[in-house]
């Protein structure tokens, strides 16, 4: 399936990650990571497990938002629920003993130049290349 | 500012960006790591703008005031080492990105889009959360004993 480039909404888009990156360490001194901020709502749940729900909250309403305004969000997922299913497990499991993902690691790590996060966001790019290139060129094709 | 508040509007602001940048679409992910085929690039200028973004307003931001505006302390990481956990959790994560192509911070912005993959991804990605931690701690808890 192919998507379009769309550097403008890209760069924009990226630059508002960041933007709430920057905003989160200014006003609440946390690490915009995603994984951290799931995990915190999971029982047994952080004790200071407000904000992280209310950020989640925030970050659904805006895409749904921008949807109810009349706005698009492109969605496509090219894969079956098995793999959805045991990709998630997978996903799950690895940013738990990774210690985050490409929010916590990939954007707010490498702006810090933690050598973990650098180290970790070169070894899932590493990975993630090396699983799309088997699922469409070995098992697919 | 309200703690709450603020965080449902920085919440907000980055469910925008995911939405914005096509980081929340699997297909679109899922063809920036497929170079040999149906490559989109797009997903570079993503990092690289979150990336600059970030990189330059943590600087202002530490630079300017002593201690967040609503908390005591940055929260920093300080684990700095490079051990197993770190090298085998994110091989693991890249391949559950690369079979699904949603990330944990591209999902949650777009579960509430209405599609049917976007809940069972998350609520997958949760159980294996839950199982890590679990073992994670049975693990500490052997060490210790």
């Amino acid at each position: 399936m192919e998507t379009e480039f769309t550097p403008i909404a890209s760069l924009v888009g990226g630059a508002l990650i960041g933007f709430s990156a920057v905003l989160l360490m200014a006003l609440h001194g946390k690490i915009a990571g995603m994984t951290a901020i799931v995990a915190g709502v999971l029982p047994p749940v952080s004790s200071d497990w407000g904000w992280r729900a209310a950020f989640l909250v925030g970050a659904m309403l805006a895409p749904a938002a921008i949807v109810a305004l009349g706005g698009g969000v492109p969605f496509a997922v090219p894969v079956s629920t098995v793999a959805l299913i045991a990709g998630g497990i997978i996903v799950g499991v690895g940013v738990t003993y990774g210690s985050g993902c490409t929010s916590g690691h990939g954007v707010c790590g490498i702006a810090r130049l933690s050598p973990r996060s650098i180290v970790a966001t070169v070894v899932f790019m590493a990975t993630t290349f090396a699983t799309v290139y088997i699922v469409r060129n070995v098992i697919g094709g | 500012m309200n703690r709450v508040v603020s965080a449902l509007v920085i919440g907000a602001i980055f469910g925008t960006g995911i939405a914005i940048s096509g980081m929340g679409n699997p297909a679109k992910v899922l063809n920036f790591f497929d170079i040999a085929g149906t490559w989109d690039p797009s997903l570079l200028l993503v990092m690289a703008s979150a990336l600059a973004v970030t990189a330059i307003g943590y600087r202002v931001v530490f630079a300017a005031r002593p201690k967040p505006v609503c908390a005591a302390t940055y929260d920093l990481p300080t684990n700095r080492r490079i051990d197993l956990p770190l090298l085998a959790g994110s091989s693991v994560f890249g391949i559950g990105w690369g079979m699904t192509g949603f990330c944990p911070g591209g999902a949650i912005p777009v579960l509430a889009l209405g599609n049917a993959e976007t809940p069972i991804f998350v609520a997958a990605m949760v159980t294996g959360i839950i199982i890590a931690r679990t073992l994670r701690q049975r693990a500490a808890q052997l060490a210790a004993a």
